[in-house]
C-alpha cells in the first residue's frame, strides 16, 4: 500500500514538475540521464524557454489575477479591514503561486474570511507559467524539489528517526492551530487552519515556506528543510498507520468524545432501560392470559 | 412494603411465607446455604430486603446506569493499576508505537503507551475505563434530572439528594484526576490550567499551588499525588456515599408514579428477588456490553497522538472531558479584561468568576433546591408519589432554565469545534454566547412555565370533557361536532392524584402590641415567592365540577345521538368501546 502510494505520487509529481514539464516539452529534451538535473530552474539552456514561460504567465495573470492583484502584481489596496482585494505578490515567490493555485485557492472566487481549497482551475503547465511570472517580479521562495520533502532516500533507521523527530516538531509548531491529529482547528474571525489529511508533501513544504494567510511563515532559517521533511514524513506516517483505537470521531479531541458519550452511550443505555421496563409489562400480560 | 391488595398479586409474589424458605431436598448447594445461614443468619436478615419492592418505570433505572458504570470503572481501573506507573521519572520510550520511539517522556506516559500497545487487551481496558467515566457522570446527571423533574427530592429524600450532588462533584473530580494521569499533552495542559485556577485564588493561590505540586509547576509530585487521590481517596469516598445513597433508598422506599392502587403508604412493583434482581443484573450486562462495544470501536483519548506533555507545546482541541466543559465555556466567553488591581495585587475576575465562583455556586444552588422549595411551600409532609413535571410548573421551569444555562456554557466550551464544523466565526459565537447565557435561561423559564400550565389546562379539559375521539357526528339539524368520551377511571385517577397548590400568605405582620414580628420580613418574602411559584397554576377540578361536567356530557350525548343511550360512533365499525376499567393506564 505504502509502496504503491509513494510511486504513484512520485510519477504524478514528475509529470507536474512545474518548470521541468515545460522545459521537456519545449526543448524536446533528449537526454535520458537523471531527470533531476532538468528539474532545477537555473539551467542556462532553459533561458529562452523561461522568458516564453514568463510571457505566458503574464498573459494568464492579466486575465485571471490582475483584477485583484493589480496589473503588475503590485496588489490592490484594501477597502476596509478584513476584506482584502488582493495583496501584492512581489517577492512571494514561485512556491506561493504553486501552493495557492495548485490547491485551488487562487484565483479566489469570492471575498471571504479565507480563500478555501477548491477545484483546481489551471493545469500544471499554466500553474508553472504563473509561478514563473510571479517569481520574475522579485526573488522569493522557489518550488521545492521532491528530494527536499521525501524520506525515500533514507535508511530504515533514519526514516524512523525522521518520523519521530517530525512528530515532535509538529507538536511544537503546528498543533496549536492544526490540532494534534492534523484534523484542523478554528482561527479568529471565521478563519480556520484546515485539515492536513491527504495534503501532498510538496504543498506542505510550500505552505511552510510561504505562510498562507493566517499561517505563520516557517522560513528555512526557522525550520530547516530537513525539519520540514520530517514533519511531512510524520504526517504521512500517521495517516498510514492503522487507527488502533477504532473510529477516531473526527480526531477532534474531547468535544467529539463527549458528544459520543451522550448520543451513543447515554442514548443506547436509556434505550435499554426503556426496553427492560416495557419488556416486563409484556410478560405480565401474557401471564395474566395464561 | 406490601403490595396493594387491590392488585392481582399472583403475578408479583408467588409465596407469602413468613419463615425463611429451606431447600426441600438437601442438595449440595442447599446444604451449603443452610450451613451458611445457620452461622451468619443471612436468610433472616435478607428476607425482608429480598422481598423489597421496586416500581417499574424506565426513568427509575437511570441511576442504575450510574451504578453499573461505576462497577465497570472499578473493574477496568483495577486492571489499569496493574501496569500503570504513576511516576514522573524520565525515560526514553522504546515500546512498539513507532512514531514515539526514542522520544523522552515520563514513566506515567510510557506506561500508558505500554498499556495501550503492549498489554493484551490494554487499549480496550483504557478505552472502556474512559468511556465508562464519561457515561458514569452523564448518567448521574440524567438521573438527577429525573429526580428533580418529578419532585422526588421532596421530604423525606432531601438528604439523599444532597448525597447525589456530592457524588456528582466527586465523580467530576475523579474524572479530572484520571484524565490527568497519563501525562500526555492533553492531561498536562489540563493540569497546567488547574494550576492557573489555583493561583487565581486571591492571597492563598500561590501557596495552594506550591502545596499541591510540591514546589513550582510541574515538579515531580503531582502525578503520584493525583494517582493516590484517583485510585484510593475518591473511590473510597464514592463507595461509601454510594452505599449510603442505596441504604437511604431502601429505607425511604422507592417513589412511584400516582395511579390506581398506588398511595403514599405503599409501593407497587416487583419484589427484589427474583424479578427485580434479574432485571437489574441483566441491565448490568447491558451497561457493561455497551461500554465494551464503545471501548472496542470508538477511539477515546489517543494519548499517542498527543505525545508526552511539554509546557512548550499546545494543541487545538485541548478541551477537558465533557463534564468539565461548562466552566471552560464560561472561561472562554468571559471578557479577558475583567481584572482589578487592589494594593498592587491583581484580582483576576476573568478566571475567578467562571471557575472559582460560578461552579461552586451552581452546586450549592443545586443542593439547596429541595430546601428552598420546602421553605417556600411550607410543606412538611412526606411525599412518596411523584409529581408530573407539568404539575409543578415553576420547579420544572427553574430546572429547564438551569439546564439552558448549563447547556449554553457547555456549548461555549466547544466554541472552536462549533466554529469549524458550522463554518462560523469563533468571535461571533463568543458574542452570541455572552448575551445568550443571560437571556437564554430567562426565556427558557418563561416558555417552560407557560407550556406546563397549558398542559395542566389540557389535563383538566380531558377530565371535564373527556378526550377527543376523532369521531365526527352530525346532528339531525346538520351540525357537525367532534365527540368527546370520558377517559378511563384509572386515567382520571392518575390525573387527579395531585394536591391543590396552596399559596402561602403572610398574615399578622405585626403582633398584638403593634411590634413587627421578628419573622415578618422573611415571611413576607416567603409569601411573595409562594405567590410567584403557584399563582398561575391550574388546579385540578373539584368533585362538584367533575360531577357537573359528567352529567352534562352524558346529557349532551343522549341529545345528540338521538338514542336513549350515549353512542360513541363505534357501533358502526369494529372498534368497540372498551370497558373503561379494563383499559390499562393510558393518556389519550
Ligand atoms: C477575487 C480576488 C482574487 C483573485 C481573482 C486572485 N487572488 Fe490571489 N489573493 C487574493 C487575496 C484576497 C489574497 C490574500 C489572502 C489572504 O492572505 O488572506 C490572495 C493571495 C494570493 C497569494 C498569496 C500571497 C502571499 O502573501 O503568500 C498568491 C500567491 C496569489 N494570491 C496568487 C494569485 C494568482 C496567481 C491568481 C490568479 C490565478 C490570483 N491570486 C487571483 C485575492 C485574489
Ligand atoms: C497560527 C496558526 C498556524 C500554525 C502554527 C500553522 N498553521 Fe498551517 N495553516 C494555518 C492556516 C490558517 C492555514 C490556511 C491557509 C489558507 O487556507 O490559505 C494553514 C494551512 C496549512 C496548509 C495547507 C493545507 C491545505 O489545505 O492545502 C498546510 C500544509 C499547513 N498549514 C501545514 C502546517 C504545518 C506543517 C505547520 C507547522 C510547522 C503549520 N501549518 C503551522 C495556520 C497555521
Ligand atoms: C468514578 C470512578 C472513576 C472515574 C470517573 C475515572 C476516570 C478516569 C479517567 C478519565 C482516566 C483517564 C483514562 C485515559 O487514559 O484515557 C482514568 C485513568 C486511570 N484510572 Fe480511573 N476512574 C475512576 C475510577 C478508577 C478506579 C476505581 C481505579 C483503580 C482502582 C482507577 C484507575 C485508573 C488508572 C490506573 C488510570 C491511569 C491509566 C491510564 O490512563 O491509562 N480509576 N480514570
Amino acid at each position: 500500500m505504502q509502496l504503491i502510494n509513494r510511486t504513484a505520487g512520485r510519477l504524478s509529481r514528475h509529470r507536474r514538475g512545474p518548470l521541468a514539464g515545460l522545459a521537456v516539452l519545449l526543448l524536446g529534451l533528449l537526454i535520458s540521464g537523471s531527470l533531476y538535473t532538468a528539474f532545477s530552474p537555473a539551467q542556462a539552456q532553459n533561458q529562452a524557454s523561461e522568458t516564453d514561460q514568463i510571457a505566458q504567465g503574464k498573459e494568464l495573470f492579466l486575465a485571471s489575477c490582475a483584477f485583484c492583484h493589480g496589473k503588475n502584481g503590485e496588489g490592490i489596496p484594501t477597502v476596509r479591514e478584513g476584506y482584502q482585494i488582493g495583496p501584492s505578490l512581489v517577492g512571494v515567490g514561485a512556491a506561493a503561486v504553486d501552493f495557492q493555485v495548485g490547491t485551488g485557492r487562487m484565483p479566489m472566487a469570492s471575498p471571504g474570511a479565507q480563500a478555501p481549497r477548491k477545484k483546481v482551475v489551471f493545469n500544471d503547465e499554466e500553474t508553472a507559467a504563473l509561478a514563473a511570472y510571479v517569481a520574475s517580479l522579485a526573488p522569493g521562495p522557489a518550488i521545492p524539489n521532491e528530494s527536499d520533502y521525501s524520506i525515500e532516500g533514507l535508511s530504515e533507521e533514519e526514516r524512523e528517526e525522521a518520523i519521530s523527530r517530525g512528530g515532535q516538531i509538529f507538536l511544537t509548531n503546528c498543533t496549536a492551530c492544526h490540532n494534534f491529529n492534523g484534523a484542523g482547528g478554528a482561527m479568529p474571525r471565521g478563519g480556520y487552519a484546515p485539515s492536513l489529511h491527504g495534503v501532498e508533501g510538496k504543498y506542505i513544504f510550500e505552505a511552510l515556506l510561504t505562510g498562507p494567510q493566517a499561517m505563520p511563515n516557517f522560513s528555512n532559517g526557522n525550520l530547516t528543510p530537513e525539519d520540514k521533511r520530517d514533519v511531512i514524513a510524520y504526517l504521512d506516517s500517521i495517516q498510514e498507520t492503522p487507527e488502533y483505537a477504532g473510529f477516531t470521531l473526527g480526531g477532534l479531541g474531547p468535544v467529539s468524545e463527549g458528544l459520543f458519550a451522550w448520543l451513543v452511550g447515554i442514548g443506547s443505555l436509556v434505550g435499554a432501560a426503556v426496553w427492560i421496563a416495557s419488556h416486563t409489562t409484556r410478560t405480565k400480560k401474557s401471564k395474566v392470559n395464561a | 412494603m406490601s403490595t396493594d391488595s387491590r392488585l392481582d398479586t399472583s403475578k408479583v409474589a408467588t409465596s407469602n411465607r413468613t419463615d425463611a424458605a429451606t431447600a426441600s431436598k438437601p442438595s449440595p448447594a442447599g446444604s451449603l446455604a443452610s450451613w451458611a445461614d445457620d452461622r451468619l443468619g443471612l436468610a433472616t436478615a435478607m428476607k425482608k430486603n429480598l422481598r423489597k419492592v421496586f416500581p417499574d418505570h424506565w426513568s427509575f433505572m437511570l441511576g442504575e446506569i450510574a451504578l453499573w458504570s461505576f462497577v465497570v470503572l472499578l473493574l477496568t481501573g483495577v486492571f489499569l493499576t496493574l501496569w500503570f506507573n504513576p511516576s514522573m521519572g524520565h525515560v526514553t520510550y522504546e515500546g512498539s508505537y513507532d512514531q514515539l520511539r526514542g522520544v523522552g517522556m515520563s514513566e506515567a506516559m510510557a506506561s500508558t503507551l505500554h498499556i495501550s500497545f503492549d498489554v493484551r487487551g490494554g487499549l480496550l481496558m483504557r478505552q472502556m475505563h474512559h468511556w465508562a467515566a464519561a457515561i458514569f457522570i452523564a448518567s448521574m446527571m440524567v438521573h438527577l434530572l429525573r429526580v428533580a423533574f418529578t419532585g422526588a427530592y421532596r421530604k423525606p429524600r432531601e438528604l439523599n439528594w444532597v448525597i447525589g450532588c456530592i457524588l456528582l462533584l466527586l465523580g467530576t473530580l475523579e474524572g479530572f484526576t484520571g484524565y490527568s494521569l497519563p501525562d500526555d499533552l492533553l492531561s498536562g495542559t489540563g493540569v497546567r490550567a488547574a494550576d492557573g485556577f489555583l493561583k487565581a485564588t486571591p492571597v492563598a493561590g500561590s501557596y495552594m499551588s506550591f502545596l499541591l505540586f510540591g514546589g513550582e509547576f510541574p515538579g515531580e509530585s503531582i502525578i503520584p499525588r493525583l494517582y493516590i487521590i484517583h485510585v484510593l481517596l475518591i473511590p473510597g469516598i464514592l463507595l461509601a456515599l454510594i452505599a449510603a445513597h442505596m441504604l437511604l433508598l431502601v429505607y425511604h422506599k422507592h417513589t412511584q408514579w400516582p395511579g390506581p392502587g398506588r398511595t403514599e403508604q405503599n409501593v407497587v412493583g416487583y419484589p427484589m428477588l427474583p424479578v427485580y434482581a434479574a432485571k437489574a443484573g441483566g441491565f448490568f450486562f447491558m451497561v457493561f456490553g455497551i461500554i465494551a462495544l464503545m471501548g472496542g470501536l470508538l477511539s477515546i483519548n489517543p494519548v499517542w497522538k498527543f505525545g508526552p506533555y511539554d509546557p512548550t507545546k499546545v494543541t487545538a482541541g485541548s478541551q477537558p472531558d465533557w463534564y468539565m466543559g461548562w466552566p471552560d465555556g464560561l472561561l472562554r466567553i468571559i471578557p479577558t479584561g475583567w481584572e482589578s488591581v487592589i494594593f498592587g495585587y491583581t484580582i483576576s475576575w476573568n478566571v475567578m468568576l467562571p471557575i472559582l465562583i460560578v461552579p461552586p455556586l451552581m452546586l450549592v444552588v443545586l443542593m439547596m433546591l429541595p430546601f428552598l422549595e420546602g421553605w417556600i411551600t411550607g410543606d412538611k409532609r412526606d411525599h412518596h408519589l411523584l409529581q408530573r413535571p407539568r404539575n409543578a410548573p415553576t420547579r420544572t421551569a427553574v430546572m429547564v432554565a438551569l439546564m439552558t444555562f448549563y447547556g449554553l456554557a457547555w456549548a461555549a466550551g466547544g466554541n472552536d469545534i462549533i466554529a469549524i464544523k458550522l463554518h462560523a466565526s469563533i468571535n461571533q459565537i463568543t458574542y452570541f454566547m455572552r448575551v445568550a447565557i443571560f437571556v437564554g435561561p430567562v426565556l427558557a423559564f418563561w416558555i417552560t412555565r407557560r407550556w406546563c400550565i397549558s398542559l395542566q389546562r389540557h389535563d383538566n379539559d380531558k377530565l371535564l370533557h373527556g378526550y377527543e375521539t376523532g369521531i365526527i357526528t352530525r346532528s339531525p339539524d346538520g351540525q357537525y361536532a367532534e365527540r368527546h368520551l370520558p377517559i378511563s377511571t384509572s386515567a382520571a385517577y392518575s390525573l387527579t392524584a395531585r394536591d391543590r397548590d396552596e399559596i402561602f400568605t403572610a398574615d399578622g405582620e405585626t403582633d398584638a402590641a403593634g411590634v413587627a414580628s421578628p419573622n415578618s420580613r422573611s415571611e413576607k418574602l416567603r409569601a411573595r415567592l409562594s405567590r410567584w411559584m403557584y399563582v398561575h397554576n391550574v388546579q385540578k377540578p373539584t368533585a362538584a365540577e367533575l360531577e357537573e361536567a359528567h352529567h352534562h356530557a352524558a346529557h349532551e350525548a343522549e341529545l345528540t345521538s338521538g338514542l336513549n343511550q350515549p353512542v360513541d360512533g363505534h357501533q358502526f365499525d369494529d372498534h368497540h368501546l372498551r370497558d373503561a376499567d379494563e383499559v390499562p393506564l393510558r393518556d389519550h
